[in-house]
């Protein structure tokens, strides 16, 4: 089996801000580990497929103590793919609520930062900002595994400040 | 009674090319429903349009392709499911999005809207704009022992949003009842008016786990409305790209069984090899799932100079690991939970039918450029998630097989072909991963006029829904992973 990929630097000026919003909310510290809860909005399941990579032993993700869960009440951090579409709001909503506060939002993918190609179709609202408040966006259609992976670990620095 | 033959030959028809598309007035399209199951002949798909329902059928028996169509008239036609009950979900789409009714219809309940857009029906030539309503209820044989679980559309790790309404007796499932429709983008009515080069992006995003097989069949019917001859270099490297995502899928599905079924090793080993094709392919080809790469008229771009290195050193780390991979399959951790699991006996299509004995795959006939590969279909009998996991490494086999041969070949030359503002109309397949992908489209003077994508989760679900019965609550997610459920496909 090969080595997991090195990691890649993450950005300080990001971290900075994202620590500063937590402090100002005066969050508890929680630890460097996250638990994500994956939330499809509408996804036309390519960003579901890089996600899925995140978990093999090139990205090795769990090593950074970043881990996928399966409800939102165990959830410190809502990962949101797809354009938001009309159908899927009231689950978006209903997942946003049953998540602990304090609690991150990420919208992975271009369709989840702002409704992508499928902005204006009757069909979408368009964007994760449109129904809940956005930490952090992750562009692309769909975003490498690297990204995705280098936004969640600035999450993680910043939630350990 | 008339045979569907007859029928067809005594219609008028209209150019659909690569076929004559027969206009039957309501009499004959009863006559073909009530004709096609006896004569074994299958509905591949069933849509519409602002004035036309269409249908169209495979007549295995003369192994050739009918595309048909019947005028609605006041809002009705006649509607197919009393005689063909897999038209069902495709009646209460074509109610959803065009607002005709199929008279006798089994169900018209909502399937893909869901009272929340904010004009209906979105195809209609005049929606009305509407207040916002409550999403539909389903309704299920309801008794007072029964007790019923909700699933999604929220469900599973990393998974697709779909609905799943499960009647239990004990801890085995009783009956199980799918709603879709939550991840609808519009992505028709997105297209219409586009010309194809712009609404291929739309091809491309209905269902990534086939992203190109579906821009290959959009791109085919395109080509066959224009009457355009795509360049053998690109026929070549459409096929490299839709073996190489049958592979990839396939690897993404068997580490996904592998992980419900907590069976580690073939999912790290398949997840590993995985990444190393997708690695390999966004180096020659730019990118990781090939999103956009195909384009009506050709592909986007050349395959990378070293590409074809790249992409072979890739399949032999899978190669090398094929035996080893069976071996697990066939040992206690995997076996034991696959062997009889989710059953799908009188599947037809894609990696149910086949390993369930019915060896349908467009690439033998339809899909252009197979024919001179002999791409061998694989077929196994036993029907259950233990035999579809051998039939996908049975498939991901041929499937390198497939690609040394074409790289071996490919011609040089152009990778794209002009487009011309022509006027037409065309069909295009391609056989994915889930199984085969239909395209249909009008084109009035380089525009799209009307479009229909038919991704195979049309014939997953029904069937999804038989495979479940009698099965354990708790193995659900593996059954749904075994037979690779979609939702984008579908909803559209
Ligand atoms: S961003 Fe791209 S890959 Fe992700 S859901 Fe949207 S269309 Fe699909």
């Amino acid at each position: 089996m090969p080595n997991p990929d090195p990691p890649e630097p993450i950005d300080p000026e990001t971290t900075a801000t994202l620590a500063a919003r937590l402090e100002a909310a005066s969050q508890a510290h929680l630890g460097r580990a996250l638990a994500i809860r994956h939330i499809n909005t509408g996804s036309c399941n390519g960003c579901e497929l890089e996600l899925r990579a995140l978990q093999n032993t090139f990205y090795d993700l769990e090593r950074f103590g970043l881990r996928f869960v399966e409800s939102p009440r165990q959830a410190d951090v809502l990962l949101v793919t797809g354009p938001l579409t009309r159908n899927l709001k009231v689950a978006l909503e209903q997942a946003w609520d049953s998540a602990p506060e304090p609690k991150w939002v990420v919208s992975v993918g271009d369709c989840a930062v702002d409704g992508g190609v499928f902005k204006g179709s009757y069909a979408v609202l368009g964007g994760t900002g449109n129904c809940v408040p956005v930490d952090l966006t992750v562009g692309g259609c769909p975003p490498t595994p690297a990204r995705v992976l280098a936004a969640l670990r600035t999450l993680l620095e910043a939630n350990a400040k | 009674m008339i045979s569907a033959t007859d029928i067809i030959r005594s219609a008028a028809a209209e150019v659909c090319r690569p076929w004559l598309r027969h206009i039957l007035p309501h009499a004959d399209w009863t006559a073909l429903a009530q004709a096609a199951p006896a004569e074994a002949w299958t509905l591949l798909a069933h849509w519409a349009d602002t004035v036309q329902a269409h249908a169209l059928f495979l007549d295995p028996e003369a192994l050739r392709i009918v595309p048909v169509s019947t005028p609605v008239e006041a809002g009705r036609y006649p509607g197919l499911s009393p005689h063909i009950p897999s038209a069902s979900l495709y009646e209460r789409m074509v109610h959803d999005l065009w607002g005709h009714i199929a008279d006798g219809a089994t169900d018209l309940r909502p399937w893909l809207d869901h009272g929340n857009w904010p004009l209906s029906p979105p195809m209609a030539t005049r929606p009305e704009t509407r207040p916002p309503g409550g999403p539909p209820l389903l309704t299920g044989p309801e008794q007072d022992d029964a007790m019923i679980v909700p699933l999604g559309p929220i469900w599973g790790r990393l998974d697709e949003a779909a609905h799943l309404r499960l009647t239990l007796h004990g801890p085995y499932i009783r009956q199980a009842e799918s709603l879709l429709g939550f991840t609808h983008k519009g992505a028709l009515t997105m297209m219409r008016g586009k010309s194809p080069r712009t609404a291929a992006r739309f091809a491309a995003r209905l269902a990534a786990d086939a992203t190109v097989a579906h821009s290959v069949a959009f791109a085919h019917a395109t080509e066959s409305a224009m009457d355009v001859e795509v360049p053998q270099r690109a026929i070549g490297l459409r096929m490299v790209m839709m073996e190489i995502e049958r592979i990839a899928v396939h690897l993404d599905n068997l580490t996904e069984v592998a992980r419900l079924a907590e069976a580690g090793t073939v999912r790290t080993k398949c997840g590993t090899l995985r990444e190393i094709l997708l690695r390999a392919t966004a180096a020659a080809f730019g990118h990781r799932l090939m999103m956009d790469c195909v384009v009506p008229g050709g592909v986007a771009a050349d395959i990378a100079e070293n590409g074809p290195e790249t992409i072979l050193r890739a399949l032999g780390a899978i190669a090398s690991e094929i035996p080893a991979l069976r071996r697990l399959h066939d040992g206690p951790a995997l076996s034991s939970r696959l062997l009889g699991l989710g059953r799908t006996p009188g599947a037809t299509s894609g990696i149910a039918g086949r390993a369930a004995g019915h060896a349908f795959d467009v690439r033998t006939h339809f899909a252009p450029g197979y024919g001179s590969l002999l791409p061998r279909v694989a077929v196994l009998r036993d029907g259950d998630a233990a035999a579809r996991q051998h039939l996908r490494l049975l498939e991901i086999e041929e499937s390198l097989r497939l690609i040394g041969l074409t790289l071996d070949l490919l011609p040089s030359g152009p990778t794209t072909a002009a487009l011309p503002q022509a006027s037409g109309e065309g069909i295009g397949c391609a056989e994915s991963s889930r199984g085969d992908v239909w395209h249909w489209l009008r084109l009035d003077h380089g525009q799209i006029a009307a479009v229909f994508a038919r991704d195979p989760g049309w014939a997953q679900w029904p069937l999804a829904e038989r495979a479940l019965r009698r099965v354990e609550a708790e193995d659900v997610d593996l059954v749904r992973a075994s037979l690779a459920l979609p939702a984008s496909g579908v909803d559209l």
